[in-house]
């Protein structure tokens, strides 16, 4: 049914409709109204069979989801930045032990500096962990994600995380076709795990594995990756059969088929770079973007395919390898090995700052005409930053860089 | 694309008038987007939030930069620098006050596109709280004819239950009734 | 009708025999259809005071809940020696996540089958000191506040022993581990305030604290039994000794932890709903010097001579619960 809803809305009644068994929360910007929305329909009684726990740390909703899961329960949870690291260990825990867990991600930036606004550091540092990573575009696509990452989860036995931009998504007002139950029952099969915590058939997980087996049990998990790659579009494929419209697969590509610049993206700033696109071409310029929507796995295959007529690739980018340059930029590279493309980095949108079109023009402009340096800060203030270089040159200072930059504002003649 | 910016201060209503703004839109059959600029929430800190209206689906992400309207609950803020930042040629501008506020007149749009209402006040007698934001979804009903007033009640209704929701639509029916007749007598008087 | 009279030796414990007794009132153990839920071939130390606790306590479990019991074990010796990949000494429904989780994930577990509708499956979270008082505190403390349906089992050998012999919350002053070596002006551990988690415990109200130790195999299967039949969260305590750790002869276990029970140091009590609700008088009372004479931890406060300050510091601590448990006639 068509609703102008919330997306943390839109998607705490698209996980409703998962039947969820436990749902375990902790409260941290921006996912809280993801979980409150599920508690509140747990505790009316709209959604029946499932058990809602208010958990003290991000470190105990992960481990209460890994024990649900293990024995046998379809387990949710949702977090963000701090949280997601708090709960690091169990991270790395249930995608160890194959826990078909699935977790919102409400992207936000990872402190210090606190901040509570949005870009992809949190799910990027998870990227290692085994989690398969999948990235909504718009809310639509944030609810219909969380049905097919149960699904996608509970096939492979392994954990998901669907991540969505922080306020951007979470907190924007947009029209979402929620689905039905019938839908959503026809797509997704009750939970029927093969390992189980059952006093009849009893086992043991968790067990110390040493050297003799270690290597064996972490390549099988770097195979389901791959088993993801072919699995994800199918399950995307079943998905468009029964609730008849496109969302998730690997990736999406927009005005790419003859396109000389090539712009790449995860998440809601494709919308804004879609419509930089559309502008750009009315001038003439031949470019287009793809929409990265499964991050883990890394769709190689599928992206050099989409990218290897171009000139110029562009990476934007809201994240950054400090001290290294961007994260996704050198995937991508890796993907487009061996072709004559230029891959540049634009690092945007860090902590919250806005993107906007006539940023992007910018960059997107001089990538076409090759003066975009391989990696940018876009927008940056230059003025500040320099004047900070410039007195660390003289003089070194411990302390935060932030309160740095403020004693430097205070006075202008270097202490 | 027809975009808002509402300015108003926090516990002032600010992001439920542009989610309003989105479900009565919704309820027109057309696209919506709405949210806020967030800030550390607290009550009377300045904060912005943003609707966008289209009959086709909206991509776009970044903050309205460009409004075709400008809706100010709080006529503290009128002093702010940048408020009017981008404001369209004809844009339209509608200030929650009873008088017209300085520089008024001066305001770089169409004349019969401002208005200034005392939404607080009516807020006060209809729903005994100064919360100017359904007033004010009536009166821009009314001033940009962007959408119908029986959208935005029934947007009001869905979005506050049982005799809130009707008190908020007195409000914004009564802001809307007082600026077409103000229109009415305006055109009577040009003719 | 002749009388014979029959003197009874014992040695080591204060056990009588089993056949002595009725079915009843017979040590779980004795039984021949016992669970053995923690098998032999296991990997633990001679004399290991964890693995006797633990033998006991999960079979007293699974007998009370009729072989419907799920185990979460947090990381530690325990953990380790009774699972080396690719075998495991379980023989129940048994799971290993992360050191500082247990009472988590068995809050999860238990969520499950309450969802599941599978009320007569209960769940047991287990680890020792370190996986309770320290790391794994704020998760046992959530568990509790929310009175999740777990029992926790915490196997106390006063430090952190799989990893080598550190120091934990549950430490005792004086006592020396690998990171509070015995040297200094203040050797072996600093005497803190302590942390007593079934004080802790007994703070949130919970319906179910027990205190046991290896001491008295029959009570700690008994206070585990009656745990397992109640609902609510639930935590019992057992004093563990490590002959490793503490530098005691393996063949002392028994002993050395009865000497802990006997002096007061280690107090056996019952809280249920945070008033105390039973405890175990002292047999024989014991001064603290005879219990840490028997381990090498407290070598160092009878060499070159007896650290007379030390040691009645101790024994004030020992004095202190015997007071406020009222463990003497």
């Amino acid at each position: 049914m068509l609703r102008q809803i919330e997306g943390s809305r839109a998607v705490a009644e698209s996980v409703a409709l998962c039947r969820p068994e436990v749902i375990c929360a902790y409260p941290i910007t921006p996912q809280t109204h993801i979980v409150e929305g599920l508690g509140e329909m747990v505790k009316s009684g709209q959604l029946k069979g499932c058990d809602f726990i208010n958990v003290e740390s991000e470190f105990a909703a992960l481990s209460v989801a890994i024990g649900s899961s293990a024995a046998g329960a379809r387990s949710y949870t949702a977090t963000a930045s701090q949280g997601l690291l708090y709960m690091a260990e169990a991270v790395y825990n249930a995608s160890g032990l194959g826990l078909p867990i699935v977790m919102t991600i409400g992207n936000r930036a990872i402190g210090a500096p606190i901040n509570i606004w949005n870009d992809h550091s949190d799910s990027m540092s998870m990227r290692d962990s085994g989690w398969l990573q999948l990235h909504a575009e718009t809310n639509q696509e944030a609810a219909d994600l969380h049905i097919q990452a149960f699904r996608l989860a509970e096939e492979l036995s392994l954990p998901v995380m669907v991540c969505m931009d922080g306020f951007i998504l979470t907190h924007a007002y947009e029209r979402v076709d929620v689905p039905t139950q019938q839908q959503v029952d026809a797509y997704l099969p009750p939970f029927l795990p093969r390992q189980v915590l059952n006093p009849a058939a009893p086992l043991s997980i968790g067990a110390m594995v040493g050297p003799e087996a270690f290597m064996e049990v972490r390549y099988l998990d770097h195979c389901k990756q791959g088993q993801a790659l072919e699995l994800i579009p199918e399950l995307n494929r079943e998905f468009r059969e029964i609730f008849g419209r496109d969302s998730g697969g690997l990736l999406r590509a927009y005005r790419a088929h003859d396109a000389e610049t090539l712009v790449v993206a995860l998440g809601s700033i494709n919308g804004t770079i879609q419509e930089t696109v559309d502008q750009l071409r009315a001038e003439g310029m031949k470019i287009g973007s793809v929409s990265l929507c499964s991050y883990r796995p890394f769709p190689v295959e599928a992206l050099r395919k989409k990218l290897a007529s171009a000139k110029e690739v562009v990476v934007v980018e809201k994240c950054v390898a400090v001290g290294v340059g961007g994260i996704v930029s050198m995937e991508v590279r890796n993907a487009l090995t061996g072709l004559p493309i230029t891959v540049s980095t634009v690092v945007a949108g860090l902590g919250g700052r806005t993107i906007t079109r006539k940023s992007l023009r910018g960059v997107f402009h001089k990538a076409h005409v090759g003066q975009l340096p391989p990696l940018t800060f876009l927008d940056l203030n230059h003025d500040v930053v320099s004047r900070e270089l410039d007195r660390q040159r003289d003089r070194r200072h411990s302390g935060p860089p932030a309160e740095n930059i403020l004693r430097d504002l205070r006075s202008p003649v270097c202490q | 694309m027809f975009q808002i910016r509402i300015h108003g201060r926090g516990g002032q209503g600010v992001v439920s008038a542009a989610e309003m703004l989105s479900v009565a839109a919704f309820l027109e059959g057309k696209y919506a987007q709405a949210f806020p600029s967030f800030g550390s929430e607290r009550t009377g800190a300045p904060v912005m939030s943003f609707c966008r209206i289209d009959d086709i689906p909206i991509r776009l992400r970044e903050p309205v930069l460009q409004p075709d309207a400008l809706i100010i609950q709080d006529p503290t803020l009128l002093h702010l620098p940048g408020l009017f930042d981008g404001l369209e040629p004809d844009g339209f501008v509608l200030i929650n006050s009873s008088h017209q506020p300085a520089g008024f007149a001066a305001m770089a749009c169409p004349p019969d596109h401002r208005l200034a209402i005392g939404a607080s006040e009516l807020a006060l007698k209809h729903l005994g709280r100064p919360l100017p934001n359904a007033a004010l979804l009536g009166a821009f009903s009314a001033l940009s004819g962007v959408l119908h007033i029986e959208s935005v009640l029934e947007a009001i209704r869905e979005k506050f239950p049982g005799k809130i929701g009707d008190a908020n639509a007195a409000a914004a029916q009564a802001a809307w009734q007082i600026v077409k007749e103000a229109r009415m007598e305006a055109h009577a008087t040009a003719d | 009708m002749p009388v014979t009279e029959i003197k009874f030796y014992q040695t080591g414990t204060f056990t009588i025999g089993n056949r002595l007794l009725s079915e009843e009132e017979r040590a779980g153990q004795s039984a021949a259809n016992r669970a053995n839920s923690l098998n032999c071939g296991h990997r633990a130390c001679q004399g290991c005071g964890e693995a006797l606790g633990a033998r006991y306590a999960i079979d007293a479990a699974i007998r009370a809940s009729k072989g419907q019991l799920i185990v979460a074990n947090a990381t530690g010796c325990l953990e380790v020696f009774s699972t080396p990949y690719p075998e495991s000494s379980w023989q129940i429904a048994w799971m290993h996540s992360l050191f500082g989780n247990a009472a988590a994930v068995a809050t999860g577990i238990a969520a499950a089958m309450k969802v599941k509708g599978r009320d007569d499956v209960r769940v047991l979270a287990q680890g020792g000191d370190g996986g309770t008082t320290d790391i794994g505190f704020a998760c046992l403390s959530g568990m509790f506040e929310r009175n999740d349906d777990v029992l926790y089992v915490c196997y106390d050998n006063e430090g952190y022993m799989n990893t080598g012999v550190q120091r934990s919350s549950a430490t005792p002053p004086a006592a020396r581990t690998a990171t509070t070596p015995a040297m200094g002006s203040e050797p072996g551990n600093r005497f803190g305030q302590g942390k007593s988690i079934p004080l802790i415990a007994m703070a949130h109200q919970i319906p179910f604290v027990a205190t046991a130790s290896v001491a008295n195999l029959r009570d700690l299967e008994d206070k585990i039994e009656r745990a397992t039949l109640m609902r609510g969260a639930r935590y019992v305590h057992v004093h563990v000794p490590c002959p490793l750790g503490w530098g005691s002869e393996p063949s002392d276990t028994i002993k050395v932890a009865r000497m802990a029970v006997e002096s007061g140091l280690f107090p056996l009590f019952e809280a249920e709903y945070g008033a105390l609700s039973a405890h175990t008088k002292i047999r024989r009372k014991v001064p603290v010097e005879e219990y840490l004479r028997l381990q090498k931890r407290f070598a160092h406060l009878f060499k070159p001579t007896t650290d007379v300050a030390r040691v009645n510091h101790i024994q004030a601590i020992a004095d202190r619960n015997i007071e406020r448990f009222d463990l003497l006639n």
